[in-house]
């Protein structure tokens, strides 16, 4: 299929109740942090955009929104695909950014250069989707924190390296900071900035 | 299930629970947001509704925007749900979303509620939906918008305290009985909605998630499920919830809100329970307070 036919194919087939079938998930996931999400809803959008991020930029993303692609994704068919069914601007700057979008393998030497919010609107702050290779085999990490009671284990696998130490700088910025939804194909989990991530120890 | 949307009389209808599909994303992405900061209230762009300020725009709002066709919705005022404002407000979501509702608190996935909890524990995958009319905590201590921002960014809650010192250098104990305020994930202080304090400590650890909103004020917040809600207090002057000295007059109910109902005009006058829901369930296994029980004897 040609770059234009791809962008235009592969959204909702019911916009309206998809939509709403996906926030749930959504809202349930950042109300309860490290719940593995799937999404069942057949969408289609181009490489290297995976299933539970496309559905998430469809959810949540429109005109008002704008959208930061990672250079692997903005070289791609996705930035046509997510213009058509959304509307959303693409922007380059990372400080503009209300969602981010970063394919597997991404280099990420910091959080900073995202919209953290201000002292006093904390809520101007980015969401960034993180695809990584899945959610499942990675090697264990505790989670602790608001909506959590007592403590859950995730096991995502190929983080960025610096993951752990960008979270960490990100939950001191508390309650300025971004949140982040990690997504593997069809699968996603939410860590809003609240969530305290520590290395299991066996 | 996706219910069929095919138009076959040929007339538009509303879209589904009313709202367009900007308004619902843009509430979503607010709704996200308080949930990511617990207690903070987020702004976001409120829409006129087909009912007054003050009818619950706010939650009616919340509740659109994350109301599905699979979902059983109750509605409460005051504890009850065959008060005005309930009944009106289900038959709304009836209308424009064509929902199934309940009366039964342990059938609802989504509960709106105006200033009360309900008396039956809340599961995990229930969603409660304030009505807020002055999201505002510190809103009766400083009028301005821009001071109140301020403090709650410095986490500067000195004047709540001293408007709760107030109270006891006046009365000698906290005389705030409702919209107590209480203190979120150690950050934020929030007013729980003009909600008894007897309900405070319910939010305090709850599984069920819970989303407040303010339609005339123009502010969402959240508290997520299973996060510390403290109400405010001194060392030496404790939070203490009301207790009432008699159980429910008709289901003999202790340890729940009752409301005051007078009788006649020579100061008869009986207590029962504000949650109506709890109150029928209970007469319905067989309970009776001191009011049925007489009545029975007749």
């Amino acid at each position: 299929m040609n770059l234009e036919a791809e962008a235009l194919t592969g959204g909702f087939a019911q916009p309206v109740f998809n939509a709403q079938d996906i926030f749930r998930m959504v809202m349930d996931g950042m109300a309860r942090p490290g719940t593995l999400k799937q999404v069942a809803v057949d969408i289609d959008p181009p490489a290297p955009l995976g299933r539970a991020a496309g559905a998430l930029a469809l959810t949540l993303c429109d005109q008002d929104t704008p959208v930061w692609l990672s250079a692997g994704i903005a070289r791609s068919a996705v930035p046509g695909w997510l213009a058509f069914h959304t509307g959303a601007p693409q922007t380059r700057e990372k400080a503009e950014a209300r969602f981010a979008f970063g394919e597997v393998g991404l280099a990420l030497s910091s959080f900073g250069l995202f919209a953290t919010g201000s002292q006093e609107y904390p809520d101007r702050s980015a969401t960034l989707v993180l695809e990584i290779s899945n959610l499942e085999t990675g090697s264990p990490l505790t989670l602790t924190g608001p909506g959590i009671a007592g403590s859950t284990v995730v096991r995502p696998q190929g983080l960025p390296e610096s993951f752990l130490r960008l979270w960490a700088e990100n939950r001191t910025l508390f309650p300025r900071g971004i949140d982040v939804v990690l997504a593997a194909g069809s699968d996603f989990l939410c860590l809003p900035r609240t969530t305290k991530i520590t290395v299991k120890e066996n | 299930m996706i219910p069929d949307v095919s138009q076959d009389n040929g007339l538009a209808t509303y879209n589904f629970a009313y709202l367009d599909e900007q308004t619902k994303r843009m509430i979503r992405r607010a709704i996200l947001k308080a949930i990511a900061i617990p207690g903070y209230q987020v702004p976001f762009a409120s829409r006129e509704m087909p009912m007054p300020y003050g009818w619950g725009t706010g939650g009616v709002q919340v509740t659109a925007a994350i109301l599905g066709p699979d979902d059983v919705l109750k509605v409460i005022d005051q504890g009850a749900d065959d008060t005005t404002n309930a009944v009106s407000i289900r038959a709304f979501f009836q209308k424009v979303a064509n929902v199934a509702v309940t009366t039964r608190t342990v059938d609802a996935t989504i509960i709106q509620t105006r200033h009360r909890i309900p008396e039956e524990k809340l599961s995990a995958g229930q969603v409660l939906v304030y009505q807020v009319p002055i999201p505002e905590p510190l809103r009766f201590l400083e009028p301005r918008e821009t001071e109140t921002r301020k403090m709650h960014a410095l986490e500067e809650y000195g004047l709540m305290h001293v408007k709760l010192y107030e109270d006891i250098a006046r009365n000698g104990h906290i005389a705030t009985t409702y919209a107590y305020p209480v203190k979120v994930h150690r950050r934020y202080v929030m007013d729980p909605s003009p909600t008894p304090k007897f309900d405070n400590p319910k939010m305090h650890m709850s599984p069920a998630l819970q989303l407040f909103g303010a339609g005339r004020e123009k502010r969402i917040y959240a508290v997520p499920p299973f996060t510390d809600v403290v109400s405010l207090d001194f060392e030496d002057h404790p939070f203490a919830i009301q207790h009432f000295d008699k159980p429910c007059a008709l289901c003999g109910a202790d340890h729940v809100y009752l409301d005051e109902v007078i009788l006649d005009d020579k100061g008869g006058r009986m207590f029962v329970c504000s949650d109506t829901d709890y109150c029928e369930d209970r007469r319905a296994h067989g309970h009776a307070g001191e009011m049925l029980a007489k009545e029975a004897a007749e």
